[in-house]
């Protein structure tokens, strides 16, 4: 996405910058996200071992427990969430976690939904800002 | 896309926007304020008055979940209808039962404490459905707990989306909730259909196989709205079961069963007069690989596997009935567990009180069973029985979420085979029952 601007929809404003960490497998945070460390912990998933720590966690959606806002909550507590959420469907589990951590932290990942055609050009490790009206930008 | 999270987009009355600016308390406008952003998450239009609420948020999953609750604590809040608590994170009865550190039950149960002290009935249970006053058909509440939320919807005919920790305590502080989804009456309409027809009559009125349906039906129907057809007379222990496992392999929040559930009388009705999108016939071959998936230990999930050493026997998943506890005692005292196993009964004070006056529950202690209320097996550290070994039960939530979540392999059984299995120490199968 080299010098282009995406704009997605707001689940959750905030502002956020990092690396992209691409999933393309749904991902549960609860049972699949370690909150101490931020490692992936989903044996079954594709990347599981990897980090969500501080990077731009691009994913198609959530999936399984609606416990996954707490664990992204307690992520936000720990220091260990993602800088940024950018879906690509509609996923108010997780939004509902960056939300709580909005209200208690007053800090919180930016949750975004990209059209699929968007989504798909994020490429893994690209550096990424998020702003606070969805509008991605490459940052590196 | 323009962003659509606020109440700019979301129709507010006058109360909610009192909520909104803190004219209710401090709680109630931190609860407004999720809400109105969850309804524009969710794309709600407005807000709906909910005449109940039941709360997944007071199991402890680490520091964040208490300092929420007290935060709310210290706004003051208390809640607006009548709520019911899940399980907590120990047995408030039997504190003793707890194996995790001092630390972490402290905590546990302070968060319990930050419930309570909000207003909420303290009945600890996953089956707040089998507990008086239940929801009534047609009522709007909010209700957290995955089996919890499908029994209601399905069984009671309650409405209530699928919520979870945090947005449970909002809709309960404020008595409001987004209108969206399982709320609206054009969501709840059946739109993949199950056909149970085909299999042999036995097994469609077999209730010990009810959640290796419910879990075929969850791993199959996606987010849709599944309709079962062919369902011979099912009780509510068994409505309870095949919701719990359809919840736990699925996003199931509301199923029809035609003949059986209130919004299936017919199956025109259960599909909202239009056609089922899909349609898909159940063989025994459906079934038996259902049943295969609710077993993780080799072989075991089929007739053969017998001999495999087992370890653990849990039942409870849903908390057991009074109805439930009357078909095992007997089982137990004929087959009393070997000493080498440890067997747990999860329930709720509920059905633990009716169990105490019978008798029963004397008996079944002395027989070396162990029965733990206001909690579970899977959600806190109760197992005395060190992981890695194997666990067996007739329950498809705990066959789903055991291996994981507390690290033993898992063998799915009739109640009888949980029995039986427990006196050898090792799997006992009817080769009469499996199909």
């Amino acid at each position: 996405m080299t010098g282009v601007e995406l704009e997605g929809r707001v689940l959750v404003g905030g502002a956020g910058a990092g690396s992209v960490l691409r999933l393309e497998e749904p991902l549960s945070f609860w049972g699949g996200v370690d909150p101490v460390t931020g490692r992936i912990i989903d044996r079954r998933h594709p990347r599981c071992g990897a980090s969500v720590a501080g990077r731009v966690l691009v994913m198609p959606y959530g999936r399984g427990s609606s416990s996954s806002s707490s664990v992204l909550l307690e992520g936000v507590r720990l220091g260990t969430a993602p800088a940024a959420v950018v879906l690509r469907e509609l996923d108010g589990i997780l939004a509902l976690g960056a939300a709580v951590a909005r209200e208690l932290y007053e800090r919180s990942p930016p949750v975004v939904v990209l059209a699929a055609a968007d989504w798909d050009a994020l490429r893994e490790g690209a550096e990424v800002s998020v702003d606070v009206n969805g509008r991605l930008r490459n940052a590196g | 896309m323009a962003a659509a999270n606020t109440h700019e987009t979301v129709a507010l009355t006058a109360r909610d926007r009192a909520m909104l600016a803190g004219d209710l308390g401090e709680a109630a406008a931190v609860a407004m304020r999720i809400l109105v952003t969850m309804a524009g998450v969710y794309g709600a239009e407005r807000l709906l008055d909910i005449e109940g609420a039941h709360i997944d948020g007071c199991l402890y999953h680490g520091d964040s979940g208490v300092d929420f609750a007290e935060l709310l604590v210290a706004g003051g809040a208390r809640v607006r209808v009548p709520t019911t608590l899940n399980v907590g994170g120990l047995d408030l009865l039997h504190p003793e039962e707890f194996e995790g550190t001092a630390e972490r039950r402290a905590k546990a149960q302070r968060l319990m404490e930050c419930y309570e002290e909000m207003g909420c009935r303290t009945i600890w249970t996953c089956a707040p459905y089998q507990t008086t006053p239940r929801p009534a058909f047609g009522q709007q509440v909010a209700w957290a707990e995955s089996n919890a939320i499908v029994f209601a919807n399905s069984v009671l005919g309650a409405r209530t989306h699928r919520y979870g920790d945090f947005i449970d305590i909002c809709a309960a502080i404020t008595g409001r909730a987004p209108a969206v989804g399982l709320h609206l009456e054009e969501n709840r309409r059946g739109q993949i259909v199950f056909d149970l027809r085909a299999l042999p009559d036995a097994l469609r009125s077999a209730s010990w196989l009810l959640p290796a349906i419910g879990y075929l039906v969850g791993e199959r129907c996606g987010n849709r709205v599944p309709v079962l057809v062919g369902l011979e007379a099912a009780d509510e222990d068994g409505l309870k079961a095949l919701g719990a496992a359809a919840a736990s392999s699925g996003a199931v929040a509301l199923f029809h069963a035609v003949g059986i559930t209130p919004e299936a009388p017919t199956l025109e009705a259960a599909l909202g007069g239009k056609d089922a999108e899909e349609w898909i016939e159940i063989g025994l071959s459906d079934l038996r690989a259902g049943l295969r998936s609710l077993s993780t230990a080799p072989g075991a999930g089929s007739s053969e596997g017998a001999g495999l050493a087992i370890d653990v026997v849990a039942l409870g998943s849903p908390h057991f009935s009074p109805r439930e506890f009357a078909e095992l005692l007997p089982l137990v005292e004929r087959h009393p567990p070997a000493g080498s196993v440890e067997f747990v009964v999860c329930t709720n004070r509920l059905s633990l009180g009716h169990l105490e006056q019978s008798g029963g529950l004397e008996r079944l202690r002395a027989l070396g069973v162990r029965v733990v209320v206001d909690t579970c097996v899977v959600v806190a550290p109760i197992l005395r029985t060190a992981a890695g070994g194997v666990l067996m039960t007739n329950s498809g939530k705990f066959a789903h979420y055991a291996p994981g979540n507390v690290g033993f392999d898992v063998v799915f059984g009739s109640l009888a085979e949980c029995v039986r299995s427990a006196q050898a120490g090792r799997l006992w199968r009817d080769p009469e029952l499996w199909p």
